[in-house]
């Protein structure tokens, strides 16, 4: 095939606009976070200020609440995508593996899951929650998310398992172990990059949950990330420069999670996306 | 053929009735903690959730809680506030899946190219859809704010504006606020799931067209988009059903406001049950919403059905 400079330069030129409209609000955020209060206002729009400083980041670590939110969001983020993929692994095998009567619907009832708004379920899960105990904890906003997020963690592992030959686990079956410890010893190991997807997917959506948050917790001891810095924002809502260092704070672990697991991502949904 | 396959196995079957048992339950012990967790969290709050829409469930009213039939209903549809809401919730969910799935097909087509640096421009633009929503909110609020963000200035220097104002509170322009931010957010899902597609292609398809000497746009017309109708139509319905839902973008930039100008219903359901606490109105409300995208759904799924077996 020939080619011409013009298209090439065009298609270059339409990545590069890409990147600078994706990365651009980041980079702002990180911009603004560095900017002494004194150069705030007056260098509001320039690239970058002309003196830059850590302190936004020391006084957010050392004088805000925002530790405890860190600490609040990690275990609730974790948990979920823990319990999250160790269910969707058990049940995305059973839809890879098995051919059962319940399995359509169990597959209509997953996908209806996905259909319906969930602020529906907002004033009910408030309502049931409230004489268990479980508002105003972490335990019930676990229990919550590991809910919304199992179904589609099953079809994400379904799409793993299916990726991987039958054969290997009927010669384990043949040589006398069960299903289960070939389940275990073979064809979990082989599907870590799926798992690695799953956690990952699972891990930013709950630290990105906030209407539920919201809702379900009161006050700071048991406030998510979210939760924490709209009360931050509203508290401080003139010191941008704390605010923003907050938000990219709240931003590396999510970024870094997907940065390590995106190329799995892209090939579970790819996997997915095939089948249609 | 499965079916005889079956009665064979039967006939065949010398298990003991304990291991016949055992290795039918086998896949229902795999997907009940799965099944168990839906059902309890997901499935019995729905039914609830539509019990409420029929009740008075006001949460600091200790009397309330009896069936009042379609009360609830009834207020609805006097109730102006809602179809603002419904209005906005039509422009929001289609400015923001028509311009996401439209920028999300190029960035798809470019990436689709093979260039030097792919996997990292690859990483790089899809990386807003590891921002997590009420960050990207705040973000982007951030830069519409006239004192710190970049937006109204360029805006003013361009002269579009009369003077760098703040567009989320400007009745007329506020909606373009979170939808510019949903639209950043979202590029990359489409971009993923196309791109995905894409590359399921066969690549001799275009080499033939190109031998045949169709121009690009021919080839794109009657081999790309064919290829990607079924992701396409499937993705659309998703999209439309999520965002129209997604009410954290206007919670954390606008609020709603100003004056319920980017009230959407899935943010004015949230505003009842949370500030007014009347859950049984919120649930009402709800229910409509459920309803009309059931209803949207079997539309799409119809349409693309029709479309498979033209294919």
């Amino acid at each position: 095939m020939k080619t011409s400079l013009l298209p090439t330069i065009a298609h270059r030129l339409a990545i590069l606009a890409y990147v600078i409209f994706a990365l651009f609000p980041l980079y702002w955020l990180f911009k603004v976070s560095l900017t002494p209060n004194d150069l705030l206002y007056s260098e509001g729009v320039r690239m970058w200020p002309s003196r830059t400083t850590w302190e936004h980041y020391s006084f957010v670590l050392q004088h805000s609440a925002f530790p405890t939110f860190f600490k609040n969001s990690l275990i609730v983020s974790g948990s979920t995508a823990i319990i999250v993929t160790i269910c969707a692994s058990l049940s995305g095998y059973a839809l890879s593996r098995f051919n059962f009567r319940a399995k359509y619907w169990i597959v209509g009832l997953m996908l209806l899951t996905q259909m319906f708004p969930l602020v529906m379920l907002v004033a009910p899960i408030f309502k049931i929650l409230t004489p268990l105990g479980l508002t105003n904890s972490l335990t019930g906003l676990i229990v919550v998310y590991t809910a919304f997020n199992v179904p589609f963690a099953t079809f994400l592992m379904q799409s793993f398992f299916d990726g991987i030959p039958k054969d290997l686990e009927e010669a384990a079956m043949i040589d006398g172990a069960t299903k289960f410890t070939a389940f275990r010893e073979i064809i979990l190991p082989l599907t870590l990059p799926g798992i690695a997807a799953t956690l990952g997917f699972v891990f930013t959506a709950a630290w990105s949950e906030l209407l539920f948050a919201l809702m379900l917790i009161n006050g700071n001891n048991a406030a998510t990330f979210p939760v924490g810095l709209l009360t931050f924002v509203s508290k401080f809502s003139v010191d941008f420069g704390q605010m923003m260092a907050a938000g990219v704070l709240a931003l590396i672990p999510a970024a870094l999670f997907f940065l390590l697991i995106q190329r799995y991502l892209v090939q579970g949904l790819t996997a997915g996306a095939v089948k249609g | 053929m499965t079916m005889t396959a079956d009665v064979y196995d039967r006939r065949q079957d010398r298990r003991p009735w304990q291991k016949r048992l055992a290795d039918a339950s086998e896949p229902y012990l795999y997907s009940a903690p799965a099944l168990i967790l839906i059902i309890v969290v997901m499935l019995v709050p729905l039914v609830v959730g539509i019990s409420y829409a029929f009740r008075d469930i006001q949460l600091l009213n200790p009397f309330s809680g009896g069936f009042i039939g379609l009360e609830h209903f009834e207020t609805l549809s006097k109730d102006k506030a809602f179809y603002v809401a419904l209005k906005n919730t039509l422009w929001w969910t289609g400015a923001s899946v028509f311009l996401q799935f439209t920028f999300g097909l190029i960035l798809a087509l470019l990436l689709d190219k093979p260039f030097v640096g792919r996997g990292l421009v690859q990483a790089l633009v899809f990386l807003p859809w590891a921002v997590p929503s009420f960050l990207a909110g705040l973000n982007w609020a951030w830069l519409f704010n006239p004192v710190i963000g970049p937006i109204p200035h360029w805006l003013f220097d361009l002269g579009l504006m009369s003077q760098p104002g703040n567009i989320l509170s400007d009745p007329q322009y506020a909606m373009w606020g979170p939808i510019i931010a949903n639209v950043w957010w979202g590029i990359p899902f489409f971009a993923i799931t196309l791109l995905a597609a894409l590359q399921s292609i066969p690549r001799d398809l275009y080499e033939a067209a190109s031998i045949d000497g169709a121009s690009w746009f021919q080839r794109f017309w009657s081999i790309t988009l064919p290829f990607l109708a079924p992701t396409i139509a499937i993705t659309v319905l998703l999209r439309t059903v999520w965002i129209s839902n997604f009410a954290d973008l206007i919670v954390v930039m606008t609020g709603g406001g100003p004056a319920d100008r980017t009230q959407i219903v899935a943010s004015y359901i949230f505003t009842q049950a949370f500030k007014a606490l009347d859950f049984g109105y919120a649930s009402a409300i709800a229910l409509v919403l459920l309803v009309l995208l059931l209803a949207y759904s079997m539309l799409i799924i119809l349409l693309r059905q029709t479309l498979l077996n033209k294919g």
